[in-house]
């Protein structure tokens, strides 16, 4: 098996559901908890397992926001992995998952180092190395309903641009999907080989903006007393 | 990268001591320096205690040192496992050799030359790997060359012959084939680093497009998604003013290199004194923490690119 996520940059919104509901699961998942700093304070800071980021990609008007969530690639060519010196990071056989051993790790940083995709995060409270588990503590958790086997970050995601499934297979979503949309992988040209796929944003009509007609007298007044009754 | 002055201490003075060491059992088994027991001795040690100064500061960047031990058990695959490995290796063979010489009334042959020998090979095999330690990283682009393992071991060894020189200054030796050796060290940094500076100037790797896989156009950053710092910032986002790291450059090349080779010939010309090359000591020191500090400074992390940087 090859466990990964497939993300549809066609249809995140960027709303940071995936990237919430992943620390609120994982927090009390297998990897402890994933501490913050200052929570309260001026600089809110903390351990996140997924991040979301939000890019101009092309020239007005040929332009587009895209918002990118990140987590952990589950890389098949996982340097991370390689050049850890306790064994603490390791990448398992049976489904491709890059796991990190809390009891072995020592905080040298040398694996998010290693990680193009900054997937690793260390939390300064156990001086401990963390980063996404792809949920390992729900896919295989049998007491949950067939549907629930997802990693949290799936299930969430209100746009359904998140999937899950195993890219051994070719007749799996995942497979389907990176088939028929053109799935790509991040920064191939490094060379680890990342599980995880993005979407591109499907190729739509420009919406035409020059044959907006100015705003009559009446319409104008019209916002404007809108804008100033109290609702 | 955030330069952490506990690994640049680490790297400078443990490859100080690993140089040193190593030439003071070239110079003592082929006989290029005049070396006697307390010679031997006090250079043996002070590559000892720089050496397990380093390794000690190293572990200061440990967010979790009480499982430090484990970092033994990666030979196979881990250039920082392997760097540990043989930095406990070498300890038993330099004592026995330090041990040998003492005994043997600085005769440094037979048994005594092959145990100093093997100990040179480990510490030429520690300081390559705390080179490949950053040459292998594929995420930085700056480290990962050939170059950087070749610093790491020419600076080594410049570095501790110019220590075994001011050791040798002080014993009221003959320090001149010493100082020239340094003379050549110094100058062969200086040359692997200028070649470095002018490497790391060309632009390859991955950009903002291929880390997006939008390769068509322009991609801009519009939103990190925090407010705050995150531990990716703090650990890779470090970036000098370019002004500063021009000065420091210079820094490099006029405290690390120019100045302690014009001290060391003007020992070998005209006045070989202890307290020259102590002076070129602390010049060169100075100097090879500057470019230390630099080799981390100006590296920068391919995750840049996911916060805007559109190049590496």
């Amino acid at each position: 098996m090859k466990l990964g996520l497939v993300v549809d940059l066609d249809v995140c919104v960027g709303c940071h559901a995936c990237a919430v509901s992943c620390k609120q699961w994982n927090t009390s998942g297998m990897s402890g908890a994933l501490t913050d700093y200052n929570p309260y304070g001026e600089d809110p800071s903390g351990v996140w397992f997924n991040r979301v980021r939000s890019y101009e990609v092309g020239d007005y008007p040929q332009n587009k926001t895209i918002n990118f969530p990140m987590s952990c690639m589950h890389c098949e060519q996982a340097d991370c992995v390689d050049v850890c010196p306790t064994g603490a990071s390791y990448k398992r056989v049976e489904d491709g998952i890059v796991l990190i051993d809390q009891d072995k790790c020592m905080g040298c940083n040398y694996c998010s180092w290693a990680c193009p995709y900054g997937a690793r995060e260390l939390d300064r409270s156990t001086g401990t190395m963390k980063k996404c588990t792809l949920c390992l503590d729900r896919i295989y958790d049998e007491r949950l309903e067939e549907v629930d086997r997802q990693p949290s970050c799936v299930i969430t995601c209100p746009a359904h641009a998140r999937h899950f499934g195993d890219f051994d297979d070719p007749d799996s979503n995942v497979s389907q999907l990176v088939r028929e949309r053109g799935g790509y992988q991040l920064m191939p040209e490094l060379g680890y080989s990342p599980t995880n796929r993005y979407l591109p944003p499907r190729v739509t009509r420009l919406i035409p903006t020059e044959d907006v007609s100015k705003k009559s007298l009446i319409s104008s007044v019209k916002e404007w007393v809108n804008k100033m009754v109290e609702r | 990268m955030h330069p952490a002055f506990s690994v640049i201490g680490f790297t400078v003075a443990s490859g100080a001591g690993y140089g040193l060491f190593i030439l003071l059992v070239l110079a003592e088994v082929y006989g290029f320096a005049d070396i006697d027991v307390p010679v031997a001795l006090s250079a043996g040690l002070l590559a000892l205690v720089l050496i397990s100064g380093g390794l000690l500061s190293s572990t200061l960047h440990l967010a979790n040192p009480k499982q430090a031990w484990r970092a033994f058990f990666r030979f196979k695959t881990s250039w920082l496992s392997r760097e540990g490995v043989f930095a406990l290796v070498f300890y038993p063979l330099a004592l026995l050799y330090l041990i040998g010489v003492y005994v043997n009334d600085a005769q440094a042959n037979g048994l005594v030359a092959f145990v100093g020998l093997s100990a040179v090979v480990i510490a030429l095999a520690t300081v390559f790997s705390t080179g490949m330690i950053y040459g292998c990283l594929k995420t930085i682009r700056q480290w990962n060359t050939a170059l950087t393992p070749t610093n790491y071991i020419v600076l080594a060894l410049a570095t501790g012959s110019v220590l075994l020189v001011l050791i040798l200054a002080f014993a009221g030796k003959d320090s001149k084939t010493m100082a020239g050796i340094a003379i050549a060290l110094l100058a062969l940094g200086a040359m692997t680093k200028a070649i470095y500076y002018f490497w790391i100037r060309t632009v390859i790797g991955p950009t903002i497009n291929t880390a997006t896989g939008f390769t068509q156009g322009k991609v801009r950053l519009l939103d990190t998604g925090h407010t705050a710092g995150t531990f990716l910032t703090r650990e890779f986002s470090y970036q000098a003013q370019h002004s500063l790291l021009t000065q420091l450059r210079i820094v490099v090349f006029a405290l690390g290199f120019v100045l302690p080779i014009a001290l060391l010939a003007f020992m070998i010309l005209a006045w070989s004194s202890g307290w020259v090359a102590l002076v070129g000591v602390f010049a060169m020191f100075a100097g090879i923490t500057a470019e230390r500090w630099l080799f981390f400074a100006e590296a920068r992390h391919v995750v840049n690119l996911y916060h805007g940087a559109q190049h590496t």
